[in-house]
């Protein structure tokens, strides 16, 4: 038997290339195509007066200048809006050069064409614009005040205002023996992949036909949108991605201005076109998240269950809103978590504001989610006096308790139905693993040496794999080698090695003969794209499904040829054989060559498989219902998603003077259902919890209140270095699988990222004795905080010495 | 992120480089580049002429001796920082490239290009001003020598001329008896600090430290009176409360003035006792 790939810890066939630099990028293709710059508006509000761009026309080497003027058809309407929804009652979308306004720092406003880049930004510098400025509408406060509106026809900036419940949350907080109410506000971060945005057409006048080479999360989605703006049938377009150089969600907006600019500028010049972004333009032109203020109010029993929570959102989602409600809606659902609360009631506003739109970035509001209800349960146990784990353990949905419907409807618009999982045994797990028990001894050690450290908790529970449906195609080649086509992109993952596995196991062919290929759509043209934790779930289900057809496809030609009954062959190592009888075997490469009557022979292989060599002479040569080749071709569409979950504790050791935050552990139990490749899921996990480390201690969008994005760049925007992360990252896994697809796998991308900022505000408030409201957090505020608390406590002198005396959290509490 | 156009030349020796700038009026040197192609790559710089002077050779040393160390102008940061007896002649000199950015950059950027940046957010001015070494500079009209003190006029200016190259930094060795430190918070490893102190103490003798990102050029203050009786509670605390009269925190989106102000005697707190106890066990 070929030893089982599923589950192994297989080497990434990515890797040996990525690592050597023979990565193929967007920018690495097309060399010598015209290059693209763009005019951004400098201002956060303003309407265009006049655009100029006579003085750009005579500089050397400029080819084409476009302003919205010069736009025609569908690519003079706005962007569309790709996910409506009916609460979203007031969505605007921006077109894809400025028409009369500019909604925020970095709108595209004129889009030039040069032989080089160099000279389209000399170009870009010489374009003049008259603006008249308008008032600037920036954070939540801003765009809540409505003192200003972004759109004028947008009332109060309210795109939409959702509300859900279960039960009469209202009601029970009244009623509970013990209550809380939390303010929080977490901040605005970016996926800020190392590549950004990047696109290449070229149009073939011969064959009619547009090639598009585009840095995206989804191939389809680029090509249906590039087609309907240039008024293209599909057909004649093709959308290839190349290796990406990360996406984190970002790269799943489409299309982008440029994204539909660049081919049209293609087909206009008959000249290849690229479009580069560079690294400000990144900040200030593709897209933001997380930025959300937040109200809860929640009753309770002496043991922390969560009678009612009631939770308000105030949502900045910036100047457009084309990716619609999907962050809000995963925040007000995905909050609840591994919890099961008695009566929930959530209300968002989707606000505008004069800044970057804002759209799923890894986690895509669940981290905001988490935010809110693990503040809630620190602040419930830090209230009762009781164990934050314990509180925890008390909410738990049991595993008895599966499929447990938690009376909402989530993200795709199908209701909340967690379908398995087992959360006591994952905390279990935790405590174990980071010695959550045992730690006041270790804080008492610590004091003893004047260290400050303190421990956090967060839980979470994650809808991975949403649909429509993914497909996979399979064809075995006359040499055996398997190649597989899935229509969803890669941004670095590890599918072509994990989908290889599943293959390899399903079809029982050597690993080292399976090549997947991903997002293009001339080999895969139905796909939906790579996001929400969804590939391995999706197109790994459909790769499976799809072996399957070719396999017993493989077994129904051998039998014939080995005259065998299907029943009793097996493959094993590309051959198929009749069962524990290798002797008379037949490769699967054959089995492709008989599948195939040919009438013309073109080597040696394809003899064997004339039509006066292969099938029976009273039958036609394909069957009906048959197809000539050994294929397979199928689709995945689950009724709904599923449900991984997730638990991180971490130990960080806070500098009484200098109210720096060192992590001295951090462990992760962590359940995807089955896992495909181990070493994947915790390379997933080891970046998702580098990139939370991001989010919580360092990153930030900071833009001043003219809007103005102060820190566009890496100097300034703090992506932590491989010295911020911590060195080792205990995990541990758990697996229960999925019912709902084939192989039980849960998705597993976004993971790591998704607790953090609770995780470190848990931590944080443990070693401070100080409530934790706002995150990001620095040490400059952390110095703030705990002034602030020493002034409460009528001590100013030391704040920045505060030999701990740890002090309760002040919360506005309520007893009855 | 592209430059504005400019020419370039790649001068193979030190006259022809001087000639170069002597030639325009809108000239820069062109040293490691880790902080001038950023600033012409963002368009924040568009000099006419770029004088690239990686290709002098001659310029490429760290020497040592009883006086100093010299530094010539295409010493790599590392160069300097993997230099043992520059190490031994002016710890200084290692504790504080250690705090410069990050291999890479150290791998291409110099210290002499670091001082003339005059960066008051950047170690090795603030070491020059604590130590009073000086910089050598050149033009086509001869040699002139720049102590520390006069070098540093404002945030990101130098006294050297358009037309001139420094062709070396001098750094005075360290007292016989004397301890260092250099202490700072930066936001990740290797970034610029939000707050950094450099010090030098000669139990008995004298004390002096010196900041960085606190100010707008470097600024040493000599603090030998308030550590006479060595680094009690008190006296750092005075020594931090006199040099907070001469600086003046800047407040951004890292960290508020308040914070850096904090910093400020935190950091002096412990730099002074750091280099006390250094002197101490030196003195031993
Ligand atoms: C990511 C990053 C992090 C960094 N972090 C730090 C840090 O923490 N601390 C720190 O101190 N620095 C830091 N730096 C800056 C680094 O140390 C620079 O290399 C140094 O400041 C400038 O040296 P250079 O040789 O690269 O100079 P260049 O970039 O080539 O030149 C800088 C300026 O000095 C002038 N110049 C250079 N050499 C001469 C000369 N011999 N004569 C006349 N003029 C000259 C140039 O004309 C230019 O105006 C960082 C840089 C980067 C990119």
């Amino acid at each position: 038997m070929t030893t089982r790939m599923l589950g192994e810890k297989v080497q990434r066939v990515e890797d040996d290339r990525l690592l050597r630099g023979q990565g193929r990028y967007v920018d690495d293709l097309a060399q010598g195509a015209l290059e693209v710059a763009v005019l951004r508006s400098p201002h956060a509000h303003a309407r265009i007066v006049e655009i100029d761009v006579d003085p750009v026309l005579d500089v050397d080497g400029v080819v084409a200048v476009w302003t919205y003027d010069d736009l025609t058809g569908p690519m003079a309407e706005p962007l569309p809006l790709l996910i409506p929804h009916p609460a979203l009652t007031h969505g605007r979308t921006q077109h894809a050069l400025a028409k009369d306004e500019v909604n925020h720092v970095g709108e595209a406003i004129a889009f030039v064409v040069a032989e080089d880049r160099y000279v389209a930004e000399d170009a870009v510098s010489r374009i003049r614009v008259t603006y008249e400025p308008l008032p600037a509408v920036v954070g939540v406060e801003a765009a809540r005040s409505a003192e200003h509106l972004v759109h004028e026809d947008v009332p109060g900036n309210v795109a939409a205002r959702l509300e859900q419940a279960t039960g009469d949350a209202d009601a029970a907080i009244a009623a509970a023996p013990h209550r809380l109410s939390l303010d929080l506000e977490v901040e605005r971060s970016a996926s800020t992949p190392l590549e950004g945005r990047g696109t290449v057409a070229r149009w073939d006048p011969d064959a009619g036909r547009l090639t598009v080479w585009s840095s995206t999360q989804t191939s389809t989605g680029v090509r249906a949108a590039v087609a309907t703006k240039l008024g293209l049938d599909l057909g004649q377009v093709d959308v290839i991605t190349p290796d990406v150089g990360g996406g984190f969600g970002v790269k799943i907006v489409h299309p982008w201005p440029e994204e539909v600019l660049v081919p049209m500028a293609a087909m206009a010049l008959g000249r290849p076109v690229k479009f580069t972004e560079d690294r400000r333009e990144h900040f200030v032109s593709s897209a933001h998240e997380r930025g959300q203020l937040q109200h809860v109010d929640v009753g309770f029993d002496d043991e922390g269950r969560l009678l009612g929570m009631s939770v308000q959102l105030w949502h900045d989602h910036g100047a457009y809103i084309p990716y619609g409600l999907i962050v809000p809606i995963i925040t007000s659902t995905q909050a609840l978590g591994p919890y099961k609360p008695e009566a929930y009631k959530v209300v968002f506003e989707s606000l505008y504001t004069n800044t970057v739109i804002v759209t799923p970035y890894r986690g895509a509001g669940r981290p905001q989610g988490v935010f809110l209800m693990e503040r809630t349960m620190d602040a419930i146990a830090a209230y009762l006096g009781r164990d934050r784990a314990e509180v925890r353990a008390a909410n738990f949905i049991q595993p008895d308790e599966f499929p447990y419907d938690q009376r909402m409807t989530f993200q795709d618009g199908r209701p909340l139905v967690y379908d398995s999982g087992d959360y006591p045994q994952l905390l279990d797990k935790l405590k174990a693993l980071v010695g959550w028990d045992d730690f006041e001894s270790v804080r008492q050690e610590a004091r003893r040496e004047g260290r400050r450290v303190g421990i956090g908790l967060a839980c979470y529970v994650e809808g991975t794999g949403v649909g429509p449906y993914e497909g996979a195609h399979i064809n075995v080649e006359t040499t055996g080698k398997v190649k597989v086509a899935i229509g969803l992109t890669s941004q670095g993952q590890g599918h072509r090695t994990a989908f290889a596995q599943i293959v390899a196991d399903e079809l029982g062919v050597p690993f080292e003969d399976v090549e997947v290929t991903s997002g293009d759509t001339r080999r895969m043209g139905y796909a939906v794209g790579t996001f929400a934790s969804r590939a391995a779930v999706m197109s790994g289900s459909a790769v499976a499904l799809a072996a399957r057809q070719v396999k017993a496809k493989a077994l129904r030609i051998a039998a014939d040829a080995l005259e065998a009954a299907e029943e009793d062959l097996e493959i094993v190592d590309g051959h198929v054989q009749v069962r524990g009888a290798p002797a008379s075997r037949l490769a699967l490469g054959t089995v492709a060559v008989l599948s195939n009557p040919l009438r013309y022979a073109f080597d040696e292989a394809s003899k064997l498989a004339t039509q006066f060599t292969v099938g029976n002479p009273d039958k036609p040569p394909v069957e009906e219902d048959d197809e000539p080749g050994l294929e397979g071709r199928d689709f995945y569409s689950p009724e709904r998603s599923t449900f991984a979950a997730g638990m991180h504790a971490v130990v960080v050791e806070t500098d009484p003077d200098t109210a720096e935050v060192k992590i001295l552990r951090y462990a992760v139990v962590h359940d995807c259902g089955t896992l495909v490749n181990p070493m994947i899921v915790e390379g997933q996990i080891h970046g998702g919890v580098a990139q939370g480390v991001g989010g919580a201690l360092y990153e930030r969008m900071a833009y001043d209140e003219s809007g103005q994005l102060l820190n566009a760049s890496f100097m300034d925007f703090l992506m932590p270095y491989v010295t911020e992360v911590p060195e080792r990252i205990e995990v541990d896994h758990l697996e229960t699988p999925s019912p709902l697809n084939p192989l039980g796998i849960k998705g597993a991308g976004e993971a790591g990222v998704i607790p953090s900022a609770a995780l470190f505000a848990s931590a944080i408030e443990d070693a401070e004795g100080i409530p934790i409201r706002r995150m990001p957090i620095s040490p400059s505020e952390l110095y703030d905080l705990r002034r602030k608390a020493a002034e409460n406590a009528g001590s100013v002198e030391n704040a920045g010495s505060v030999e701990s005396a740890r002090s309760e959290p002040v919360e506005t509490k309520e007893s009855r | 992120m592209k430059p504005a156009p400019f020419e370039l030349v790649r001068p193979r020796s030190l006259d022809e480089a001087l000639e170069a700038l002597a030639s325009s009026p809108d000239a820069k040197v062109l040293a490691g580049g880790q902080s001038l192609v950023p600033l012409l790559s963002m368009r924040l710089a568009s000099p006419a002429l770029l004088v690239d002077i990686n290709g002098i050779g001659p310029l490429a040393y760290v020497r040592s001796d009883d006086d100093g160390v010299r530094v010539g102008a295409l010493a790599r940061h590392t160069d300097v920082l993997g230099d043992d007896e520059a190490a031994r002649v002016q710890p200084l000199l290692r504790k504080a490239l250690r705090l410069v950015a990050h291999a890479t950059i150290r791998n291409r950027g110099t210290t002499v290009g670091s001082v003339v940046h005059a960066d008051a957010s950047a170690e090795m001015p603030a070491v020059l001003a604590l130590t009073e070494g000086h910089v050598t500079a050149a033009s086509v009209d001869g040699r002139r020598r720049i102590p520390a003190g006069e070098l540093f006029v404002g945030p990101m200016e130098s006294s050297l001329r358009p037309d001139e190259v420094a062709v070396e930094a001098f750094f005075p060795a360290l007292p016989a008896g004397a301890g260092t430190a250099v202490e700072e918070v930066a936001r990740r490893h290797g970034d610029y600090a939000l707050c950094g102190v450099a010090a030098v103490v000669r139990p008995g003798e004298g004390a002096r430290v010196s900041y960085f990102s606190v100010c707008d050029v470097p600024v040493a203050v000599d603090v030998s009176e308030q550590l006479a009786g060595g680094p009690t509670d008190a006296a750092v605390a005075d020594a931090a409360e006199l040099a907070l009269t001469r600086l003046d925190p800047p407040a951004d989106i890292h960290a508020s003035a308040d914070y850096r102000r904090h910093l400020v005697r935190v950091l002096t707190a412990r730099a002074l006792r750091s280099a006390w106890d250094e002197a101490h066990e030196e003195g031993r």
